[in-house]
């Protein structure tokens, strides 16, 4: 029983999110390095807002579980704000390596666009947020326990998996907004996905009831899919092309070895 | 239990990036016949130079390729070779983690030490404790810097039978012993009843076609996986004996010592490193893991790739002593050489002391070890390959023998000792709410 809750949240909560690894990512090593240094600045990220946190409970009062409380959902926006300013740090970084190589190279065109960074960047904060929040509750999920033995609520795995699977998927797509919008100088979008942000992790503090977090995430998430879909530069017509299998010329002539 | 010298040998090694030096061709097929004495002193883990650019002849080749072309190259094999060091690494430290998670053996603490770290510490009195892990560190570090020592010394004065005869000891204590405590102590926590003649049986098997791979001809990647393995025993012996805060304050002098012994102009790796680029001999396979290199002799006819590959393959036969092969370097190189029309080619390939693998598997089954929490050792491991992503960039700029784990072990403490204490009460927190960030 135990067993099948752990695999089945797993693959819930990474399924996805490893697919697209093994089949976009897993064979370029240039994605590879940079996936894992997108994952780094969330790290960096995250120990900044730790860190920062940690001090404000220390000088707080330990007893009050409100004051607790409120540090918390302080600490939660910080967190937010933190990524973000990292996930742009991370783009102006790239930018400024992708000059550096495309000075060096003298070739026309660069070995990473900064549309497959976005990608690779996005889903590297992805799975660092997503294994950070998921990884003890799965291996928790595998020990003997009986879950809401205190009248907690039962579906606290299931939900944390869907819940994780939804901010690796939006993180990868926040990614791919947020280069395109600093690329088009676009700062209302920008602002839209920071906004998008806290109002994901916001909506979580209404957990454990479920459908007042997962709903909106998951809907928020198909907004954010669309969107970065056309800043990916997809549209109607090549969906449909597409899915009815039309679009063979079209993708032949638009291949890239690289 | 008090290990032997033998093992101190083999964790020895120190860390470096080592770049695949090809000796020239001609060389090579001279020392074929006294590859065995040659692999001996090469067996010595030696930091040699690493870099991944091109040595002398090659270069001149590839003047004729225009510039842009050949830092493309070298920007792409750069992320490969990264790529092709990250997976050993990380294989190394899944192994390490996996059992630490689930033998306990490895976890338990015994009043037993090694002899390298004699003073015991007393868990009730902090300075204490801090004082004797600092006095276990110098201990430590002084019998490593004397065999560091020894070990120049002896292949400054070619006394190569003896440097081989003591590897030869150092690996069969690991390929056998360690391995027979290690699967014993598997078994007991599987509860797998085994009899002795099958044990024998296995071990026997896996010690022998170890010692083969390792020290003769093999399979590249049978070898690769062998040196991972026994780094893995290796970093596993070393987390159950070394004490608690010995092992940090030692992971950190040792970074240290390897930045010293690297860069400076007197320091014993680097005099190994330039005794053995003087002697133009060949690296040794046995105590650096390489990810790649092939030989290729050029021919005059590169239309026909099949016979290259052919007689790359028998080759390979032949190169297998150095241990490193790669079948689809060879065919990209065949490629290569196709349209570069060159006489001489061969691919770049980077290699890593054992010593790296050891000392980053002892960090991250450390984060394991203390503690039920996989927010650190997920920390650590990626910690350990930023680290060892800037040292390989730092390679690539610099294109000289430079020591690999300061800059990973800097980042896997200060992510250790950061997470450990900052990161993971918030996400406890976080967790127990049920809040994302």
């Amino acid at each position: 029983m135990t067993v099948a809750v752990f695999f089945g949240c797993t693959f819930i909560a990474f399924g996805p999110a490893v697919a697209l690894f093994v089949f976009t990512i897993a064979r370029d090593p240039l994605r590879v390095i940079f996936l894992i240094a997108g994952a780094f600045f969330w790290l960096v990220s995250l120990l900044l807002s730790s860190l920062v946190w940690f001090i404000t409970v220390q000088i707080s009062n330990k007893n009050s579980a409100t004051q607790q409380t409120g540090l918390l959902i302080f600490g939660v926006v910080l967190s937010v704000l933190l990524q973000e300013a990292f996930r742009y740090g991370y783009y102006r970084l790239l930018k400024k390596a992708n000059e550096g190589l495309l000075a060096l190279s003298q070739e026309d065109t660069m070995p990473i666009s900064i549309r497959q960074l976005a990608y690779v960047s996005g889903l590297g904060f992805g799975f660092m947020s997503g294994a950070f929040s998921v990884v003890n509750i799965l291996s928790d999920s595998l020990g003997p326990g009986t879950v809401g033995i205190h009248g907690d609520p039962q579906h606290y795995f299931i939900s944390s998996a869907f819940m994780t699977l939804a901010i690796i998927l939006l993180h990868m797509f926040w990614g791919v907004v947020f280069f395109e919008s600093c690329e088009r100088q676009r700062w209302w979008a920008l602002g839209a996905v920071v906004i998008s942000h806290l109002v994901v992790s916001c909506v979580t503090f209404v957990n454990p009831h479920y459908q007042g977090s997962l709903i909106p995430t998951y809907i928020i998430l198909s907004i954010m899919a669309a969107w970065a879909y056309l800043c990916a530069g997809g549209s109607l017509r090549n969906l449909k092309l597409c899915l009815t299998c039309k679009d063979k010329d079209f993708l032949l002539a638009n291949h890239r070895p690289r | 239990m008090n290990t032997s010298d033998s093992e101190a040998d083999s964790y020895n090694e120190r860390s470096a990036l080592v770049e695949c030096e090809s000796p020239t061709i001609p060389s090579y097929n001279q020392d074929h016949d006294m590859s065995l004495p040659q692999e001996t002193d090469t067996k010595r883990r030696r930091p040699v130079s690493s870099g991944l650019d091109e040595p002398g002849p090659v270069e001149r080749e590839r003047a004729s390729t225009p510039d842009g072309e050949e830092e493309e190259l070298t920007l792409k094999y750069g992320a490969k070779h990264v790529i092709m060091l990250f997976i050993p690494v990380t294989l190394c430290m899944v192994v390490v983690v996996a059992t630490i998670k689930s033998v306990s053996f490895y976890t338990e603490k015994t009043s037993q030490r090694l002899i390298y770290t004699p003073f015991e510490e007393d868990p009730n009195s902090v300075g204490q404790r801090l004082l004797y892990s600092l006095l276990n560190t110098m201990v430590m570090i002084s019998v490593i810097v004397v065999m560091t020592i020894i070990l120049v010394v002896l292949y400054k004065y070619r006394c190569y039978k003896f440097i081989h005869g003591w590897l030869i000891l150092s690996s069969l204590m690991l390929l056998f012993w360690f391995s027979f405590m290690y699967l014993g102590e598997v078994f007991k926590t599987y509860n797998v009843a085994m009899d002795y003649p099958t044990l024998a049986m296995i071990i026997w098997n896996f010690g022998v076609v170890g010692m083969i791979c390792i020290h003769w001809k093999g399979p590249l990647r049978l070898q690769q996986a062998y040196l991972i393995v026994i780094s893995a025993l290796m970093a596993l012996i070393f987390i159950k004996y070394l004490p608690e805060w010995s092992a940090w304050v030692i992971l950190g002098a040792i970074s240290i010592y390897d930045l010293i012994a690297v860069l400076c102009p007197k320091g014993p790796l680097r005099m190994l490193v330039e005794t053995a680029q003087e002697r133009n001999e060949p690296i040794f396979p046995a105590l650096i893991y390489s990810s790649a290199m092939v030989w290729m002799v050029g021919m005059a006819d590169s239309s026909n790739p099949d016979s290259a590959d052919e007689r790359l393959r028998n080759e390979g036969g032949a190169l297998a002593q150095e241990g490193v092969e790669s079948e689809d370097d060879a065919a990209q190189g065949g490629r290569r050489r196709c349209s570069a029309e060159e006489d001489l080619e061969e691919d770049r390939g980077v290699k890593l002391g054992l010593g790296d693998f050891i000392f980053y598997s002892v960090l991250v089954g450390k984060a394991a070890a203390t503690g039920g929490d996989w927010n650190t050792t997920l920390a650590c491991f990626v910690a350990i390959l930023i680290g060892l992503c800037l040292t390989l960039l730092l390679l690539a700029i610099f294109k000289k023998a430079l020591p690999a784990l300061p800059i990973s072990i800097t980042f896997g403490l200060v992510f250790y000792f950061s997470t450990d204490n900052l990161v993971r009460p918030f996400m406890d927190s976080l967790a127990a709410h049920q809040y994302y960030i």
